[in-house]
This record gives structure tokens, sequence and C-alpha cells, in this order.
């Protein structure tokens, strides 16, 4: 493209043509919004109009006891969440995206589809479908249970609080086992056979095959799988409000940063919905996100190493 | 080399593996979907068993047909789904053809800005964005829902859409500029034909997310005449909790739909995110 230095060029149109109804709708409905509801977590509405308060919001948010302690108990809650996908969700994602790609496996397409299932559906069906499963009233899960001898073990576990958010997190994990393993599954999938080749003649196969060769390959593929799960978790809202509502009971065990913007923000019950806390919350959220985003970015990514074939 | 790579207990280990798996991913759904066609003794009694001649009862459907206004909030998430995926999928690739294939001074950056929404949800936008929505009157609109997820799908659209765009050969485009074609006819006759298989995987990741949305229904648009299928399966079962053949039949509708178009472009989607990790 030399001619693209010409200068006596007349202004390319047709570039602004192309950008501008993306960079428009972006810019309106996106990034002028995200950076509303930082503003408005600076204001606060006195007699009907609102006022510059400064952090006096975020004063609030961590000065007033009963805020503070709905808010840790949300960051709180909402750090479990992600550890379990981290801990659970990821590692079966590698195991089976590892016996997936083992080469000449039989029926792998229809394991892919199937297993890819549940991420497809959304988090009212996912919420209500565990819901009536762990039901003590229908006895789906106690009956199963029996099977296996393992009856005394069952006890509502949405309805308990010591029980009900780890329970959450294993729906999440279920729901979302598909995509690690379609990642890590494509990742596997691209190392070249010589590399795998020369590992067999150097005598390394099987389980030290992967752990030796295969992992360290598709470490970058884990990095990018674990800030999406990061992203997810600290934004996700539908299934717990659709399997515990609102106020994600039972006494607030499986409230999340997303569950408790909802409720600040628009109220419920006696609770008077309220903007500008809302906004904080928002903007609390947006913090925690860009810093664990950025601490990818700058710490974690810049160390793994990358290997092209 | 075959010998080192499978023997026969590890090919049987993986299977056993990957069947445990596929039923823990199944049985779910599985149960859901069997269950909504028996009477409703049936459900309770025998829950794991298919439905017979005598359990069969399509009681709960009926249920679902008459008291929600199923019809209507199918075609609202569909015209909501159609309309913005068409405007992600158009404006993504303009805006990822000028990207890719224009050398001009911001072009990194704009790139840049425009990838900042993959990591940043649009959520946490809500409190304004609903301002704006009241301020502009498109709360309970179809119209809002269309404008958040466009913007939702862009960052990501124009990211997979400009990665293979740069793909496309330069020989092709120039022969069109020789041939006098502009650079419009370039875009729209030559380039978007050839990242067809592109724009199909990106409308997968665009569609579910936007189908499955429950948030910004719930926020933007709640008003009965314009709740999407999910939004309005959530409240029906709310208010139907103890009416257990009408919550598994409100189920079992809300995940037909998503299972069909799944199975149709389940090829697309899996090829489409192993081509992009390929790279």
């Amino acid at each position: 493209m030399a001619e693209t230095s010409t200068p006596s060029r007349p202004f390319r149109w047709h570039i602004v043509v192309f950008l501008a109804p993306a960079v428009l709708v972006y810019t309106l409905v996106m990034i002028l919004p995200l950076f509303g509801t930082l503003q408005l977590s600076l204001f606060r509405t006195v007699e009907n109009a609102q006022s510059f308060v400064g952090l006096d919001n975020f004063r609030t948010l961590f000065g007033d006891p009963r805020w503070a302690a709905t808010f840790w108990n949300a960051l709180w809650n909402n750090t479990w969440f992600f550890i379990i996908h981290m801990l659970v969700q990821n590692p079966i994602g590698v195991v089976l995206a590892a016996l997936l790609s083992s080469p000449r496996l039989r029926f792998s397409a229809f394991y892919r589809t199937a297993i890819f299932i549940p991420t497809i559906l959304s988090f009212v069906i996912v919420g209500f479908a565990w819901k009536l499963i762990l039901s003590p009233l229908w006895g789906v899960a106690p009956n199963l249970m029996d099977l296996v001898g393992l009856k005394s073990l069952f006890t509502p576990w949405l309805g308990k609080e010591e029980y009900a958010l780890t329970t959450l997190g294993l729906i999440s994990v279920w729901q979302f086992v598909g995509i690690p393993m379609m990642l890590i599954y494509a990742a596997l999938l691209s190392i070249p056979d010589e590399v795998i080749e020369a590992a067999e003649m150097d005598g390394i196969t099987g389980m030290s095959q992967f752990w030796k060769i295969k992992l360290p390959l598709i470490l970058p593929s884990i990095g990018i799988i674990s800030i999406l799960t990061f992203v997810g978790n600290f934004n996700a809202f539908d299934l717990i409000y659709s399997a515990q509502g609102a106020l994600a009971g039972p006494n607030y065990a499986t409230d999340i940063l997303g569950t408790f913007l909802y409720r600040t923000f628009f109220g419920f019950q006696l609770q008077v919905g309220d903007r500008n806390m809302g906004a904080a919350i928002a903007s609390m959220m947006f913090f925690i996100i860009l810093a664990g985003v950025c601490l990818y970015l700058f710490t974690i990514q810049t160390r793994l190493r990358r290997y092209q074939y | 080399m075959s010998q080192a790579r499978s023997s026969l207990p590890r090919t049987i280990g993986a299977h056993a593996i990957l069947i445990a798996y596929t039923v823990i991913a199944l049985f779910p759904v599985l149960v859901i979907v069997i269950n909504a066609f028996k009477s409703r003794n049936a459900i309770f009694r025998q829950p794991l068993m298919p439905p017979t001649p005598e359990t069969f009862d399509l009681v709960g459907f009926r249920t679902v047909l008459t008291q929600g206004d199923f019809l209507l909030y199918f075609q609202n998430s569909l015209i909501v789904t159609v309309v913005s995926l068409f405007l992600v999928l158009l404006f993504g690739a303009m805006a990822a053809f000028a990207l890719s294939e224009y050398r001009f001074k911001g072009n990194s950056l704009m790139g840049l800005y425009l990838a900042l929404g993959i990591m940043i949800p649009i959520r946490l936008g809500t409190v304004a964005i609903l301002q704006l929505m009241v301020a502009s009157g498109l709360v309970n609109t179809l119209t809002a829902l269309v404008l958040v997820y466009t913007a939702q799908g862009l960052p990501l659209a124009v990211f997979i859409l400009s990665e293979f765009m740069k793909q496309v050969s330069d020989d092709l485009k120039n022969a069109g500029r020789i041939d006098g074609l502009s650079e419009y006819t370039i875009f729209f006759r030559l380039v978007l034909p050839l990242v067809r298989p592109a724009m199909a995987t990106v409308a997968v990741f665009t569609m579910i997310p936007i189908w499955n949305d429950l948030w910004f229904p719930l926020i933007l648009a709640p008003s009965e005449a314009t709740k999407t299928v999910t939004l309005g399966a959530q409240i029906f079962i709310g208010q139907y909790v103890t009416n257990w053949n009408a919550v598994l039949a409100a189920l079992s509708l809300a995940i037909v739909p998503v299972l069909i178009l799944y199975l149709i472009f389940s090829r697309q989607l899996i090829r489409g995110i192993t081509a992009g990790a390929v790279k």
C-alpha cells in the first residue's frame, strides 16, 4: 500500500463511513454509560436534584456498618464463587479436553457436542432445573443418592446457608465447563505433530507427555480462560437471581456483587432503590474487574512463555 | 508410533470418563424434558421414568400456552436477537474491514478502544444506560434492548472479524480496485463473501448470550408487551412454582429452541473456536 502515504490523496471518507456506525453505537451505549455510572457514583439526590458529594457514597459503602457488612459479604461470596470455578471448572475442562484430543478417539464430536449443551442454556433454565432436581419435595436427587447408598448425605443444599453458595458455584461449573474444554481442546489440537513425535522418540508418552510437553504449551490458553472466568464471575447475576431470588437467600448466603447491585439500584421489598449507591457499587465492580484484568495483562501474561511452532 | 499413542485400556478409560461426564451434562436436561410430558402423579412417583401411554399428559403445556403469552415473548426474543445480530455483524464487519484494510492515524488506538469492551462488561454501565433510555423515551421498547445488545456484541465481533479479514488476499482487492470497483463494492462483494465462515462463528457467539440474557430485559423492558422468552419464563415459573406440570413444560419450551439452533450451528461453533485458537 505505497499510495497511502502520498500526501496529495483526498480524504478517505470511506474509512469514516466504515467505522462510524460501530464506533457511534459502542461509544453511546457502552463507553459513555460506563463513565456516566462512574460519575453518578459521586453524586447524591438531595431534594430531587443531583448534587456533587465527592466520595461520600463510597464512604457510606465502607463506613456504614450495614452497607459495609453487605458489601464485604457479597465480595467474599463472589471470591469464593470464583475460587470454585478455578478449582473445579478449569481442571475438569482440561481433563476433558485432553481426553477428547487423544488421536483416533471415536465419537469425539458427539462428546464435544453433548458436553457443550449446558453452556448454551439460559441461567433461568439452569437455575430452575437444578432447583427442581435438588428439591427434597421431588426427590430426584435423594433417589439417585439412594441408588449408591448415600441417601443419608442428602440435605436440601440450596436451602442451607453453609452449602447454598458452593452448590450454586458447582451448578455454574456444570453449566460452563464447556468453555474451558473447547478452548483447551483447540489449543491442544494446534500443537504440531512433530513436537509430539519428538517427545515419543525420547520415550515420553502418556501422562508424563501431558505434564511435560502439552501442559506447558497450553498455559497461555489456561491464562486466558482464567481471566475470562474472573470477568464472568464478578459480573454474574442471573443464576443466583433465578435460583434464589434478588434476596440471594438463605439469609444473603449467596449474595454476590451482581445481586447486591440489583437490590441497591432497584430496591427490593422494603428497601428503596438508590441510583447513586447502585452506581457506587457498579464502580467498585468496575475497579475490581479492571484490577484483575490489569494484574493478568501486566504480571501473569508477560511471564507466560509462548512457543511458536 | 500408534502403539505408543493409544493402548486399549487407556482408550476404554477415556471413553468411560467421557461417557460419565456426558451423562452428568445431559441428565438434568433430560429429567426436565421427560417429566414435562407426564401427569402430576407420575412426575412425583417415578421421576426418572420416560412417559408411558398411561402417564403421558400434556396438561403442563396447555397451562403454559393458555396462561402465559409465550408466543409473544418468543416473537420479542426473535426480533431482538435477529435485529441485534444483523447490526452486530454489519457494523462489526465494516469496522473490522476499516481497521484491517486501511492504514490511518490512530488505527491501532481505535482497535484497542473497540477491544476494551471484551474485558469490561456492559452491565456495569446499567445505571447510566437506564437513565439514557429513560431520557430518550426508549424504556420498555425492543429498540432499547437491540441497542444494548449491539453495543455488547460489537467488541468481540470486530476483534474476531478483523483477524480473519487480514487473511483475505490483497491481490484480490487490488485487482478489484484496478477494475474500478469502489471501496464499498470491494467490501460487500469481494471481502464479505470470503469471511462468511467467520461471520457464522461470530453470529453463534453473539446470539447465545443475547437470547439467554435476563439482566437487561428485566431492567430495560419488563413490560408485558416487550418481555423476552427468558424473562417471561422466569416470571411465569415464579408465579406457578407449585404447578410442577406448568413449570416443567415452560422449562422444556425454553430449552427446545436454543437446543435446535445449537444442533444446527454446533459444527460452525466448534470449527470457529478451533480456528480462532490455532492462530
